[in-house]
C-alpha cells in the first residue's frame, strides 16, 4: 500500500486492528473515573433543575415566562433554533464528508452523530414546552380528528414538525446502522453474561459475513446521500419560520444558507468543545489527533467567514433595499437597547474564527476549547439578536417593548444543557465513541504485525 | 451433516489474494467474515450488486407521491381552508413537506430491507462463529463435502496463502 511521506497520519502510533478495538473500547470496559462522575452529576442536577422548571411552566402556564404581547417569542425559539443548528455537524460530518471521501471523519463521525441525536432531542423540546400544553402536541400531526380539519401546509411551522422529526429519526438509523459492526464487537468483547446478553440484542445478531458488509456499506452511502441535501433542507425550512414573515430584520431571502453555514459553523464549534476534552479524558489522542482538530478549525473558518458575510449583506441589502422599516430594525440591531447582545455575537461569530488563520493557534488545543465555546455563545447570541432585535421594535411604535427572561426560561435551558451532557457522557460509556470498524478501514498498516 | 473448512487470515492481503485462487480453482466458498469492510471481496467472490439502492429509489418515489398526494387531497378536495389568500393548490408550499417524507421513507425502507434480507434485528439469533472476527481476525469458510483429496488440495492452496488455524469442522 502506498504511504505519503509528507502527509500527517490520520491515525498515530503505528496501530494493530486489535490495538485499536482495545484502544477504544477501553472507556467501557474500565471503571470511570472521579471526572466522569462529577460531570454526570453536575449535568444531572442540570438536567433536574430545568425538568422542575418545564413542569411549573406547564402548571403555571406560559405566563411564568418573560414573553410579553410584543415579544412572543423569546428564549424558547432562540434555545430551539441554537440546539438544531448544533444537531447538524454530526450528520455534515457523517453524511457530506463520507460523501466527498474525507477519510478524517472516521475519527470523529460517531461522537458527532450522537451528539446530533441529543441536541435534536432538546430542540424539540422547546417548541413542544412553548405551546403551554404539551399533552396536545400531537395536534400538529394531520391525522383525521373530529374538528375535520387539516393543519396548515402552508406554514413553515408544520414543516418545521416534518423536518425534524423526519431529520430525528434519519439520524438515529444513521447513528445505529453504523454502531451495530462495534456493538457486535463489544458483545464479542464483555465477559459478564447480562452485558454479553444486552450488547448481543442490540448488535442484531451482527456476524461479519462479507455479504452483511457489501449491503451495509451500500446502505451507508446511499443514507449519507439522502442525509446530507436533508441537513440542508432542515435548518433552511427553520429559517423560513422567520423569513417567510413580514416582521423588519426576518423577511430576508438570505436566510437558508446563512441558516445552514450558522448551523455547520456552531455544531462543530460544539463538536470541539466535546471532543477536545473527550479524546484527552478517555486517553484517544492517538486517534483524535491534532490533524482532526486542526481540520475541524479549518470547517470552522470556512463557515464563520460564510456567516460573516452573510451578516454584511444583511446590513448592505437592508440599506440598499431603501426600505425604511428594514434600515430602521438592523440600525437598532447594533446601537439599540439590544446592540450589547449584537456586539457579542459580531465578536464570537465574526472576529473570534478569524484568528484561526494562525496555524499555530489551530493546532492549539486550549485556543481551539475557548473558541469553540466563543462561538457556541456568539451563535446562541445571533438567533437571540434575530428574534428579540426585530421583534421589539416592529412597524408599530405603540407597542414597542422590551423583554428580560425569568428564572424559568434560564432554567429550562440550564436544563436543556443537562439533559445534552447527561447523555453524551452516559454514551461514551455504553457504546464505542469512535467507529471501530471504520477507523480500522483507514489505518496504514494492515494485520498483526509480522515478526 | 454438512462439513466445513475454517482458516484464519490476520491480513486483508493475504485474504484477498487466497479468495482469488479458490475461486479460481473452482473451489467453494461458503462465507468469509472480516473485522471491516474489505473493499473489493465483493466482486472477487462474485456477488451480486446489492438491490438497496433500487428500494431506496422505489420507496422514495412512493413517499413523494403520496406525500404530495396528500396534501393536495387534504386542500383542495377535502377541505379547502382559505388563509392568507393563498391558493389551495400551492405546489411550491407542499415541496418542503414532501421533500422530507421522500427522504423519511427511503431511510426507512432501505435500512428495513438491509435489516430483512441479512437477516439482523433486534435480539437475532445467528451464529457467531469466532469471537476474534469482529476485532482483528479474517474467516474464510469453504465446502468440505468432498474426499480427503479435496480437503488436503485446499489446504495446501491456503498455507500458502499464511493462514491459519485451517480445520475441518462439522456443522450441525
Amino acid at each position: 500500500m502506498y504511504v505519503s511521506p509528507v502527509r500527517e497520519p490520520l491515525i498515530k502510533g503505528n496501530k494493530t486492528y486489535s490495538q485499536i478495538t482495545k484502544d477504544i473500547a477501553a472507556p467501557i470496559e474500565g471503571k470511570p473515573g472521579k471526572a466522569w462522575y462529577m460531570g454526570l452529576a453536575l449535568s444531572l442536577s442540570a438536567m433536574f433543575f430545568g425538568l422542575a422548571m418545564m413542569g411549573y411552566t406547564v402548571w403555571q402556564g406560559i405566563g411564568s415566562w418573560g414573553l410579553n404581547r410584543t415579544i412572543g417569542w423569546g428564549w424558547g425559539i432562540t434555545n430551539f433554533v441554537w440546539w438544531v443548528g448544533i444537531g447538524h455537524a454530526g450528520t455534515f460530518i457523517s453524511a457530506i464528508l463520507l460523501l466527498f471521501r474525507q477519510k478524517w471523519r472516521t475519527s470523529i463521525n460517531r461522537s458527532a452523530e450522537a451528539m446530533t441525536i441529543f441536541a435534536v432531542l432538546c430542540a424539540g423540546l422547546f417548541p413542544l414546552i412553548h405551546m403551554g400544553r404539551p399533552l396536545l402536541a400531537f395536534f400538529v400531526f394531520p391525522y383525521p380528528n373530529t374538528r375535520g380539519l387539516w393543519v396548515n401546509f402552508n406554514s413553515p411551522l408544520l414543516w418545521d414538525v416534518f423536518a425534524i422529526s423526519t431529520y430525528l429519526l434519519v439520524s438515529l438509523l444513521f447513528w445505529y446502522m453504523g454502531l451495530i459492526p462495534d456493538i457486535g464487537t463489544m458483545r464479542d468483547r464483555v465477559s459478564s453474561k447480562v452485558k454479553k446478553y444486552i450488547y448481543g440484542l442490540l448488535s442484531f445478531g451482527w456476524t461479519g459475513s462479507v455479504k452483511h458488509w457489501q449491503r451495509h456499506e451500500k446502505l451507508s452511502l446511499i443514507l449519507a446521500g439522502i442525509a446530507a441535501p436533508l441537513v440542508l433542507s432542515v435548518h433552511s425550512i427553520v429559517s423560513a419560520d422567520f423569513a417567510t414573515s413580514i416582521v423588519p430584520g426576518w423577511h430576508t431571502t438570505i436566510f437558508p444558507p446563512y441558516f445552514v453555514a450558522g448551523a455547520i459553523f456552531s455544531g462543530f464549534a460544539m463538536v470541539l468543545t466535546l471532543l477536545v476534552v473527550t479524546r484527552k479524558v478517555l486517553n484517544l489522542e492517538s486517534y483524535i489527533t491534532l490533524a482532526h482538530i486542526e481540520s475541524m478549525n479549518k470547517i470552522i473558518i470556512a463557515t464563520g467567514s460564510i456567516v460573516g458575510i452573510a451578516y454584511m449583506t444583511e446590513l448592505f441589502i437592508s440599506w440598499y433595499s431603501g426600505v425604511e422599516f428594514e434600515q430602521y430594525a438592523f440600525l437598532n440591531r447594533a446601537t439599540g437597547p439590544y446592540w450589547w447582545a449584537y456586539a457579542i455575537m459580531m465578536t464570537c461569530n465574526v472576529i473570534s474564527p478569524q484568528l484561526l488563520w494562525f496555524r499555530k493557534l489551530r493546532r492549539n488545543l486550549a485556543f481551539t476549547f475557548i473558541l469553540s465555546i466563543f462561538i457556541n455563545i456568539g451563535m446562541w447570541f445571533e438567533r437571540f439578536v434575530i428574534i428579540v432585535s426585530s421583534l421589539h421594535r416592529d412597524y408599530l411604535p405603540s407597542s414597542w417593548s422590551m423583554y428580560s427572561p425569568t428564572i424559568v426560561e434560564v432554567g429550562i435551558f440550564i436544563g436543556s444543557l443537562g439533559i445534552f451532557f447527561s447523555c453524551f457522557l452516559l454514551f461514551i460509556r455504553v457504546f464505542p465513541v469512535i467507529a471501530i470498524a471504520e477507523v480500522k478501514t483507514v489505518i496504514k498498516s494492515s494485520g498483526e504485525k509480522r515478526t | 451433516m454438512k462439513r466445513y473448512i475454517s482458516a484464519y487470515f490476520t491480513d486483508e492481503e493475504n485474504l484477498l489474494r487466497a479468495s482469488q485462487t479458490l475461486i479460481e480453482k473452482d473451489i467453494a466458498i461458503l462465507d468469509v467474515l472480516t473485522p471491516f469492510p474489505v473493499h473489493g471481496l465483493d466482486k472477487i467472490l462474485g456477488l451480486k450488486e446489492s438491490k438497496i439502492p433500487t428500494v431506496g429509489f422505489i420507496s422514495g418515489a412512493i413517499g413523494t407521491i403520496s406525500a404530495f398526494g396528500f396534501q393536495t387531497w387534504a386542500f383542495v378536495v377535502d377541505y379547502p381552508l382559505f388563509i392568507g389568500g393563498k391558493p389551495h393548490f400551492s405546489i411550491p408550499a407542499f415541496i418542503p413537506i414532501t421533500f422530507e417524507i421522500t427522504i423519511l421513507f427511503a431511510a426507512l425502507a432501505m435500512v428495513f430491507a438491509f435489516l430483512f434480507r441479512s437477516h439482523l434485528g433486534f435480539g437475532a439469533k445467528n451464529k457467531i462463529h469466532d469471537e476474534r472476527i469482529t476485532d482483528d481476525r479474517f474467516l474464510i469458510i469453504i465446502d468440505a463435502n468432498g474426499n480427503e483429496e479435496h480437503y488436503n488440495n485446499v489446504k495446501t492452496i491456503l498455507e500458502k496463502e499464511d493462514a491459519h488455524d485451517i480445520q475441518l469442522k462439522e456443522n450441525n
